[in-house]
């Protein structure tokens, strides 16, 4: 029979091939042309497990142990997995109330529902061990152990720092961390923070639909193992570094104690201070802002961060200059009427030489000195003079930090002529208008860390390094190579003894020396006093000394301040005196003066 | 009574259609061992997992197809409405006794054997429309022989919807294909599509906007036929007028009305003015742009009742998950979301035999059943996916071909059955798991785990391959 519709056999067989066609160029898209869903798919299946690796420990210069770590645990949850868990007994072992609990659940929930999260972290070794036995009721949590720091003695926060999680601009800049990871925050924790910190391990595995782990990515072959952090040796001496902080305790002020020879910190003290433990795991964050808001900064590290004006300590500067400019000679006399101008002094014998200027204290040696520099023939201006002046400042690190390994360090300053141009006019200025720097008041300021500095530079007659307060790092890794090159000042080291000569002579001299407090039994103790003025108005002085001993063959270079304790005869250098013994002997003799100071309290009540 | 011949039938059996079929069969159990893998089960033949099921039914499949073939053609012929009955009949038991699974009662349990008798029941609809369309001469022009091969396609694909399994009941709206073969007006079809099309728009877009789009396009239509741009002015105008009327009374009196509504009522009451111009000029194209637009509005009313009142919720979330309105990649979207990435993740050759991390590790759910093509995306990457969608495409024009040269009607009728329903399984399985088309559940033929679909679509073929084998058995 006639099939009048036969022709519609080409237009079915057209639909079957169109349809065909239209899931083809689907199927190329989505296969050949966009390769996001690869990445997908891997997304899905690929677990990344860190593996912490334990941050490297740090120790003292004789060994013992001063940083360690201690085992936490992270509690993660992949909320998908949760199910059937008794909230009250969970919430019992973790010592967390039920609405905390909600609370972590959403935040894990809302981050994702597959994948896991901190659920809680820093889970104390104590809490674990009650916990894990019942970790096998809660499904959806496992726990991830991570290290958290431990200090053996609560001291030496300013000089360690603290270890806490790393903020969102370092994950954005630094490729190495991610959100939630650990980075040292100042200190040696952040100064050796790449060497300390190791090297993560990371295994990959893959998971399932119900993130269960079904066996390694590529067998093993893109894992890699984590690799402990470096251990390193710090310089500081440990009982000088406790003694130390004993003696500063209830004052405000500074100790830094530098072996000359090298630049190596043997205490950096700044009072008050803390306790380091205070700022590790789940407590950190809570005292870290009761800390910040303390009215006494003991987060404020005056070692290296406080500027005063160097007071008297300062003198022997100017004496060098002078002797290294030929402005005078050791013998030159410099008569004292009870000061010089509108600059006052003390009562002492009068003419003196450079070395008794030194050893009195004579406030009107040091500003003939100053002039003599500043008015200097050789220059043809004040200008020039004292831009020469303070290249030799610069050459003993003033104005400038010094390069101790701290990110905090402040500079001081030494102002450049153009700052006296800004307030005098040019060539508006004189060596009378700056008179003041003469014995070391004025618009100078130096950090305890850099007077210790000169002082080290002084016993060492003329040179440096640049202060450190890390010894070694791990078992082969150089150490900086700025902390051991020489840095040696421009001035002869004949003219240096003269100036030791006068700092012993402060100390150990006889009637008008103005540091025999600070004098031992049988070590040659070489110092200066000094009294910084106090800018905050009508408060006591800030009580300064530096010093250095033995004489001869200098271990150990101080500079301390203590603040508001007057003269610096009267408090600086007694404690100067202690830690020196302290450090050379290992014993204290003179226990009055201990307990004179350990009595002290210049915080309380002030 | 026919003149028969004997002829060897194992001969004269398609060996193409044969071919294609035995190579489905294969890659699909491949792909199901590989859907459900693991390490604790490597044997082949493995009762206790699917792959080991399947190459059960696989076997039984074989034996059923050697059955089917042993029948006489006569017997398909002469009992088409009995069986139909008989399947029609299970439809109607299966609610009554069936087993509840994920909410729809869809199967009969026999111990460990279930079967789905909506698989079957398509067999028995192709055979009874291919007897109907026969016996009546297959003139689709005469509106009673319409309606009742409507009724014998819709009157399954009913009772499937009360089990309630959407899927399986759209796959009868297939065999408009035959009817659109024997005759029927290619209108309906089109409007069938256009239908398909309002339908989705209405979900996308503003119906106020759908709406006065569909009036400006019947105006601009008037125009083209008509070329008189008064008239179509004054239509415009008619319809302006009586929808601000009907706008007015609605803001002072009912208030309830929509916007589309409004339209609509405005539309038919306009009608009557149109009506006495159509009559008077005998205008049966401007009738006709009328009644479509009415229709269309009415259309478009509807939808969204229908859309909101009948459809299960995940249902409604799929279309709108697959129409963009919705996303919802962890919740209903996360099937096609995780079935697109599986093949996506298959590159151009594909992630290897077994290799699949989607696959292996699950992230798709029913893998091995509706979703078994991810599968092949993943492992086989785009050359297998094409050679799959080759081979459905050989198969379908193989089988057109084979309904082509049928003497006998029914024969011819009766294969265009067979194309349909293979062609629908084929484009919406796939193309649910590439996104293209709403997630409804239904198996791809030869390779989706299952033996009921497996035996059905076995069936289903081999009776009109060996109704193409005895063509010459009946000289008419």
């Amino acid at each position: 029979m006639k099939d009048s519709f036969i022709n519609r056999k080409y237009i079915i067989m057209a639909f079957v091939v169109i349809a065909a066609l239209i899931l083809l160029v689907r199927l190329f898209v989505i296969q050949v042309v966009k390769d996001t869903y690869r990445l997908s798919a891997d997304n899905n299946v690929l677990r990344y497990v860190t593996q912490y690796p334990a941050r490297g420990l740090i120790y003292d210069r004789n060994k013992n142990l001063m940083v360690t770590n201690q085992a936490a645990y992270d509690l993660m949850v992949v909320p998908a997995q949760v199910n059937n868990i008794d909230t009250a007994e969970f919430c019992n072992l973790l010592e967390i109330s039920v609405s905390s609990f909600r609370d972590r659940m959403d935040a894990a929930i809302n981050y994702s529902r597959r994948a896991p999260s901190v659920f809680l972290k820093q889970i104390s070794a104590e809490s674990y061990a009650r916990f894990q036995e019942k970790l096998f009721s809660y499904p959806g949590f496992y726990v991830q152990p991570r290290t958290l720091r431990k200090y053996t003695k609560p001291i030496a926060g300013h000089i360690l720092g603290y270890v806490s999680e790393v903020d969102e601009s370092v994950v954005r800049k630094d490729p190495y961390y991610k959100a939630g990871d650990y980075i040292g925050k100042l200190g040696i924790e952040e100064a050796y923070e790449k060497y300390l910190r190791g090297r993560r391990g990371v295994t990959i595995y893959l998971v399932d639909v119900y993130s269960r782990i079904k066996g390694s990515y590529a067998d093993g072959r893109l894992d890699t193992v984590a690799v402990q952090g470096e251990d390193i040796i710090s310089t500081i001496d440990m009982d000088l570094q406790e003694y130390g902080e004993l003696l500063m305790r209830n004052k405000s002020g500074s100790i830094v104690a530098l072996e000359p020879l090298t630049g190596e910190v043997l205490a950096l003290v700044s009072s008050p201070n803390y306790d380091p433990g205070l700022l590790v795991g789940r407590i950190r964050s809570e005292n870290y802002s009761k800390l910040s808001a303390d009215t006494a900064l003991p987060l404020f590290n005056r070692a290296i961060q406080a500027k005063y004006p160097p007071g008297s300590t300062f003198k022997p500067i100017n004496g060098l200059i002078g002797l290294q400019e030929n402005v005078i000679e050791p013998s030159t006399l410099f008569g004292c009427n009870h000061g010089y101008m509108f600059i006052g002094c003390h009562s002492h014998s009068s003419p003196l030489d450079l070395i008794h200027g030194i050893s009195n204290s004579c406030n009107a040696y040091f500003c003939q000195v100053f002039r003599r520099i500043m008015e200097n023939p050789e220059y043809p201006s004040v200008e020039a003079a004292y831009v020469k002046w303070k290249e030799y400042l610069d050459q003993f690190g003033f104005g400038q930090r010094l390069g101790i390994e701290f990110t905090n360090e402040l500079t001081g300053l030494v102002p450049s002529p153009e700052y006296f141009d800004r307030y005098h006019g040019k060539n508006g200025w004189k060596a009378l208008t700056i008179i003041s720097m003469a014995i070391g008041q004025g618009e100078i300021e130096t950090t305890p860390l850099q007077m210790a500095n000169m002082t080290a530079a002084i016993a060492n007659r003329g040179y440096f390094y640049t202060p450190h307060v890390v010894k070694a790092i791990g078992t082969d890794i150089k150490p900086d190579e700025k902390y051991i090159t020489k840095r040696t000042i421009s001035i002869d080291s004949a003219n240096f003894e003269f100036i030791v000569q006068g700092m012993e002579e402060a100390v150990n001299g006889a009637a008008g020396a103005t540091a025999r407090i600070a004098a031992l039994k049988d070590i040659i103790v070489c110092g200066k006093t000094g009294t910084a003025q106090n800018p905050h108005g009508n408060r006591k002085d800030h009580s300064v000394f530096i010093a250095f001993a033995p004489k001869d063959d200098p271990k150990i270079a101080i500079a301390v301040y203590v603040e508001n304790a007057g003269f610096g005869a009267t408090y600086a250098a007694p404690v100067a005196s202690l830690m020196i013994e302290k450090y050379l002997t290992g014993e204290v003799t003179n226990k009055y003066s201990e307990q004179r100071i350990l009595d002290l309290n210049l915080i309380a009540g002030d | 009574m026919p003149v028969t011949r004997n002829i060897n039938i194992w001969n004269r059996l398609d060996k193409a259609s044969i071919g294609i079929f035995l190579l489905l069969v294969i890659i699909g159990w491949f792909n199901i061992y590989a859907a459900v893998f693991n390490e604790e089960h490597t044997r082949i033949i493995d009762l206790s997992q699917r792959y080991g099921k399947q190459f059960v039914w696989i076997l039984a499949t074989i034996v059923i197809a050697v059955f089917v073939v042993v029948i006489d053609t006569r017997f398909y012929f002469f009992f088409a409405y009995f069986i139909y009955g008989f399947l029609l009949f299970l439809l109607l038991l299966v609610l009554f006794v069936g087993k509840d699974i994920n909410g729809a009662r869809s199967w009969f349990q026999f111990g460990t054997l279930s079967l789905q008798p909506s698989e079957f029941a398509k067999i028995g609809t192709a055979l009874a429309l291919a007897a109907y369309l026969n016996a009546s001469r297959h003139d689709l022009g005469k509106l009673t022989v319409f309606m009742i091969s409507v009724g014998i396609i819709i009157l399954p694909a009913l009772l499937i919807v009360l089990q309630p399994d959407m899927g399986s009941a759209v796959v009868f709206f297939a065999l408009f294909i035959v009817l659109f073969r024997e005759g029927m007006s290619p209108y309906i079809l089109i409007s069938g599509l256009l239908m398909a099309i309002l339908f989705f728009f209405t979900l996308i877009f503003n119906n106020t906007w759908l709406a006065i789009s569909l009036i400006s396009a019947a105006l601009v239509l008037a125009w083209i036929i008509t070329r008189k741009w008064k008239l179509c002015l004054l239509a415009l105008g008619i319809l302006t007028g009586m929808s601000l009327l009907v706008y007015g009374l609605n803001s002072l009196l009912i208030k309830s009305l929509k916007n589309e509504h409004i339209l609509l009522i405005s539309v038919l009451l306009s009608g009557v003015i149109f009506a006495v111009y159509f009559y008077n000029k005998k205008a049966i194209s401007l009738l006709m742009i009328y009644l479509f637009l009415a229709g269309s509005l009415a259309f478009v009313n509807s939808v969204n009742l229908a859309f909101n009142n009948l459809m299960q919720p995940h249902q409604k979330e799929r279309v709108e998950i697959m129409l963009g309105i919705k996303s919802d990649p962890h919740g209903t979207g996360y099937n096609v979301n995780q079935s697109i990435i599986s093949i996506g993740s298959g590159g151009f050759s594909g992630k290897g035999y077994l290799q699949g991390t989607q696959t292996k590790f699950k992230f798709v759910p029913a893998q091995s059943t509706d979703f078994i093509f991810c599968t092949i995306g993943e492992e086989w990457g785009f050359i297998g996916s094409f050679v799959v969608i080759a081979l459905y495409v050989i198969l379908l024009i193989r089988l057109i071909m084979l309904a082509e040269r049928q003497r006998s009607d029914f024969s011819r009728i009766y294969g265009y059955g067979v194309v349909s329903i293979f062609f629908v399984h084929f484009f919406i399985n796939i193309g649910m798991t590439v996104g293209l088309v709403p997630v409804i559940g239904i198996p791809l033929p030869f390779l989706s785990y299952g033996g009921s679909s497996l035996w059905a679509f076995t069936i289903l073929l081999f009776i009109f391959l060996r109704l193409d084998a005895s063509r010459a058995e009946y000289l008419v």
